[in-house]
């Protein structure tokens, strides 16, 4: 059995794991890293619910083979509140009641916060269309755009 | 099922030589968007991966002689963030837009929307019309070759055993010369085009067509070069009578399938109305592309 020994860097911390060579990223966080925040919606890249942040760039983790991930730098939902502090997204979500099963919110957060890095002041087109790879069954995207263009207006401390 | 074998190496003759020197079945892996679901899905089942990422100068995009050299493993998204490539080859970019989500851009390249041989890939009518030659590299060195002679029908190209593209060259480009590239689908977003069209046409001082070139996807078995379809501009002012003859000549040329995500004769009449409006953008960008 083709077993791989992969180094990689998840939320900053240098983390090693064992994986097969058919097994995705998505898998290997959650089953050999334990890393259950990101989810599986599809397995297809089609709802985004497995987004992670791969050397700085938005993928879906369900499209990356684990061993794909050696020497790279992956972020995650877990690393995106600072200890007991949320990040204003996370927040916002909170206060805008942006996610009902909550499925999709893992993905969605870390698709907004990549939008905001690029873009701090989007429109509200601007925030469906950086969010247009995440599909929600649950809320209508509404609050979730609300929730997004609240985060970005504190986050400029507007 | 686990013999599956991944390799990632760092240069291309190591990568020809894994691919060539085989056992079972090899593939290349680009970005993943679409192998991975192919063998998640058990369609394909491969016994080694060869990842081309690691190999330096596969990664590039390099302007160089007037045009560009665009690495096998370039990703959509570093496509499109390249400002003055934008700039030159809208047309191409428009291709590259439509796959998929920003997610599926940040993995996938250009070379496997080429090298999956979809009839419906969205990047390949554009790199038609734009002249786009492919860069191969196999056991027996190394070839170039249009980029519509790679597919062959659906899921099939015409590379032999070993062979990979190592790159994309985009031709120079003269002043006043624009493309574009349109699909029609039934979503806007995460969806198989119906018909695509890309043209690209480069005009002179007096704003009479000089050369174009006319590619449509989604309406034979891989995407077609249209040479009749570019004679009914060359030599006008892409005004309306020569917009009709490019729709009949785009009519003309189209062998569609006739299924749920379109009927042939719906499929033949969208042909001529998307060829027909890539026209109209391509000019707009060729007449503000004057120096
Ligand atoms: C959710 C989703 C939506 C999508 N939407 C679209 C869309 O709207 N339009 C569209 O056109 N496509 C779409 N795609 C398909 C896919 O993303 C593209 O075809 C993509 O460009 C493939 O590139 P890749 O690098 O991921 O290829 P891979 O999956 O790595 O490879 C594809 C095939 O080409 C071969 N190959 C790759 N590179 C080379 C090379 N350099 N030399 C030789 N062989 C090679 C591989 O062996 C494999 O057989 C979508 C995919 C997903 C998952
Ligand atoms: S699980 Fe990856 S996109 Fe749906
Ligand atoms: S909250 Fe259920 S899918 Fe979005």
């Amino acid at each position: 059995m083709a077993r791989h020994h992969v180094r990689a860097t998840v939320n900053g911390d240098a983390v090693e794991f064992l994986c097969e060579t058919g097994q995705t990223l998505l898998e290997a966080l959650r089953d050999e890293l334990r890393l259950t925040g990101t989810k599986e919606g599809c397995g297809t890249g089609d709802c985004g619910a497995c987004s992670v942040m791969l050397d700085g760039r938005l993928v879906c983790s369900c499209l990356v083979l684990g061993v794909e991930a050696e020497g790279r730098s992956i972020e995650t939902i877990e690393g995106m509140a600072v200890g007991e502090a949320l990040h204003p997204l996370q927040q916002k979500f909170l206060e805008h009641a942006a996610l009902q099963c909550g499925i999709c919110t893992p993905g969605i957060l870390i698709a907004a916060r990549a939008l905001l890095e690029r873009n701090p002041d989007p429109t509200e087109a601007e925030v469906r269309d950086g969010l247009a790879g995440n599909l929600c069954r649950c809320t209508g995207y509404h609050k979730i755009v609300e929730a997004v263009l609240a985060a970005a207006r504190e986050m400029r401390g507007a | 099922m686990s013999e599956l074998r991944y390799e990632a190496p760092k240069t291309l003759a190591e990568a020809v030589a894994l691919l060539s020197g085989a056992k079972g079945r090899a593939r290349v892996l680009a970005g993943g968007t679409d192998l991975l679901i192919q063998m998640r899905t058990g369609r394909i089942q491969p016994e080694l991966l060869v990842d081309i990422k690691a190999v330096p100068e596969l990664g590039e995009i390099v302007a160089g002689n007037g045009g560009y050299r665009i690495g096998a493993a370039v990703t959509g998204m570093q496509l499109i963030e390249h400002a003055d490539f934008a700039k030159r080859w809208p047309g191409v970019v428009d291709g590259v837009r439509l796959i998929g989500s920003l997610q599926v851009k940040g993995r996938a390249t250009v070379g496997g929307n080429l090298c999956n041989a979809s009839p419906a890939a969205d990047s390949v009518p554009a790199l038609i019309a734009a002249g786009a030659v492919a860069r191969i590299v196999g056991p027996h060195g190394a070839r170039e070759a249009a980029v519509e002679t790679v597919v062959v029908g659906p899921g099939k190209t015409s590379l032999a055993v070993g062979e990979i593209v190592t790159s994309l060259l985009l031709p120079p480009r003269p002043l006043r010369s624009g493309d574009a590239y349109l699909r029609f689908t039934p979503r806007s977003e995460m969806d198989i085009a119906v018909v695509g069209a890309g043209v690209n046409l480069t005009l002179d001082a007096q704003g009479i067509c000089t050369q174009a070139r006319v590619a449509l996807g989604a309406v034979a078995s891989r995407a077609l070069l249209v040479p009749a379809a570019a004679a009914a501009l060359i030599g006008t002012k892409v005004d309306a009578a020569a917009l009709a003859r490019l729709a009949a000549a785009a009519r003309d040329a189209c062998s569609p399938i006739d299924d749920k995500r379109g009927s042939r004769e719906f499929r033949l009449r969208t042909a001529g109305v998307m060829v027909c409006r890539a026209a109209g953008i391509a000019l707009e960008r060729a007449r503000r592309n004057d120096g």
